[in-house]
């Protein structure tokens, strides 16, 4: 007992300690890049900001889609950028199909000329230009040039691709190993197979009931793996965001609006449009009806709306996080603050770990709910006997 | 909004979609279903298992109730037939019994019923031979006595002297 106390006391000595040092460096922290803001503006002018504009620049673009897989970037002592990763097919309608390879346009330093067509990439678009590559702007600043339909094999695509062979990989692997071996999985498969089981036995079954769960089930399993590995490759270096996409998060969304009212059973329409069911005489329903039906029939489009906004924001504001403690390192450049940041940007990456599964689950269990709704089959008999009782 | 749509890709919207469907499709095909019916028949054959060893505990159990009752009922039909045996005994012992008093009652009667005509034909006999006898003593006597006329007379006159003519 006594032992104990003790060991608790020291913890708690230990957190006091902990959080005394943290509140100290801050203080220095600050003190420094105060300090060092003054001295930027005193010195030499705009390096600081130069540095920022910089790092605000790289996360940006690390946030976007891009037209080659690049993994790193470098300059040279004579001031080139140097780029280290390999090209990507770009594939664009602009009356007739163009294909070619995305190093013509040098990371956006030339114009990619194509059957008399010059393109010129900017701020991650193809946009169709004159032979000089001159861009009109309109007043607030966009580009005016035609923007010709672009259906290349981005970045992202790419991981697409990447991450569905791994899954096809992974899971056909899975199913292989229980006919190999009389119905107990080997090697990743033991590790996977509990997370299927999971959203058989924790997400579908309760969310849509134990008869209609099974149809749902391959999509849900797709969906929840996609966008676990996709988010998990979002956390490595290679500076990929596809989960953080809206095009992405869209196209996912609208495959479980589509799945949730073309599987929508008689009850499920029945509800939308006459929510109140057989509570209220019809004239009594006509006034709340003005009401209630256009905000039933918006909640169709809110709820996978929902969904596409919160997978979005999440991995945006992850990476952004990310990237900006990481791009903190760089402006402190200070014996105390470099290792906070790392330290904080460490923390940050452990929680954004927990937050790629997270949000698979939570993408992957409000589909179910959806689904549960869609699917659901009231017994209306209830329904009469609770209204003869009141 | 306006940055999310300026950021939206129609190209990266079509490839998604369609790689995803197709690798939901080929999923479907080659992992989800294989590996689900995998799971399901070895849920389906661990309830079995279960559901078998459970109906065989009781079996065993209703066995050893059954071999119980079957010792209990093959010692009651001891009990009984050792019972039944001891009562035919003893019946089988009255009966012979009874039926040797009433044997033996039944010769002691005939022979004492045999005995009793022997006794009245030997006495019958033994009477027809006195008076046999008697008749042919009396014969000879009378014969003698007979023979001279004075005792005819006398006998005579003995025998109306014994009448007394009442």
């Amino acid at each position: 007992m006594h032992r104990f106390l003790k060991t608790v006391s020291s913890s708690e000595m230990r957190k006091t300690f902990l959080k005394s040092f943290l509140l100290f460096s801050v203080l220095i922290l600050s003190q420094i890049s105060f300090g060092k803001e003054k001295e930027d503006k005193h010195g030499e002018e705009g390096h600081g900001k130069d540095l920022k504009t910089e790092i605000k620049e790289y996360i940006h673009h690390h946030l976007q889609d891009s037209h080659d897989f690049s993994l790193f970037s470098y300059t040279k002592e004579n001031g080139e950028h140097k780029y280290v990763g390999f090209p990507l097919p770009v594939i664009l309608w602009d009356d007739g199909l163009k294909v070619f390879s995305s190093s013509k346009f040098h990371h956006g330093e030339t114009l990619a000329e194509v059957d008399g067509n010059h393109y010129k990439l900017y701020h991650s678009k193809i946009y169709r230009t004159d032979a000089n590559g001159t861009i009109d702007y309109d007043e607030s600043h966009h580009p005016t040039n035609i923007k010709p339909l672009d259906f290349s094999i981005t970045k992202n695509v790419v991981m697409i691709i990447v991450t569905g062979l791994l899954m096809l990989w992974l899971f056909s692997s899975l199913a292989r190993s229980y006919t190999k071996n009389n119905g107990i999985p080997t090697g990743a498969g033991r590790f996977f197979e509990p997370i299927v089981l999971y959203i058989r036995d924790d997400i579908a079954r309760p969310n849509i009931g134990e008869k209609r769960y099974k149809k749902y089930m391959p999509f849900l399993l797709t969906i929840f793996f996609f966008i676990w590995f996709l988010n998990m490759f979002g956390m490595t270096p290679l500076g990929i965001n596809v989960t953080g996409n809206i095009a992405i998060t869209t196209a996912l969304a609208i495959l479980t609006f589509l799945i949730t009212n073309f599987t929508g059973t008689k009850d499920y329409w029945m509800h939308q449009f006459n929510p109140l069911g057989d509570s209220l005489p019809w004239y009594g329903k006509i006034p709340l009806y003005i009401i209630l039906v256009p905000i039933e029939l918006l909640g169709l489009i809110i709820k996978p709306f929902s969904l596409l906004i919160r997978l979005y924001a999440n991995m945006q504001a992850g990476h952004i996080v990310i990237g900006s403690l990481i791009g903190l390192m760089f402006i402190f450049k200070s014996w105390l603050g470099s290792p906070l940041s790392f330290g904080l940007a460490f923390a940050i990456m452990l929680i954004e770990v927990l937050v790629a599964l997270l949000q698979a689950y939570i993408f992957t269990m409000l589909s179910a709910l959806y689904f549960g709704f869609a699917s659901e089959e009231h017994e209306h008999d209830h329904g009469h006997e609770a209204e003869v009782a009141h | 909004m306006e940055k999310l749509l300026e950021e939206f890709s129609l190209g990266l919207f079509f490839w998604q979609t369609l790689l995803f469907l197709l690798l939901l499709w080929l999923l479907w095909k080659f992992a989800w279903k294989p590996i689900l019916n995998a799971v399901n028949d070895r849920e389906e054959g661990i309830k079995n298992a279960l559901q078998a060893a459970e109906d065989a505990k009781k079996e065993m159990q209703n066995v050893t109730a059954d071999s119980e009752n079957l010792l209990q009922e093959a010692r009651a039909e001891r009990e009984k037939m050792l019972k039944e045996a001891r009562e035919i005994k003893e019946k089988m012992i009255a009966d012979a019994k009874e039926q040797a008093q009433v044997e033996g009652d039944k010769m002691l009667k005939q022979a004492q019923a045999a005995i009793e005509s022997e006794k009245k034909a030997a006495v019958a006999d033994i009477k027809e031979q006195v008076a046999t006898l008697s008749v042919d003593i009396a014969e000879k006597v009378i014969k003698g006595e007979l023979s001279d006329k004075k005792k005819q007379l006398k006998v005579v006159e003995d025998m109306l002297g014994d009448v007394k003519l009442n």
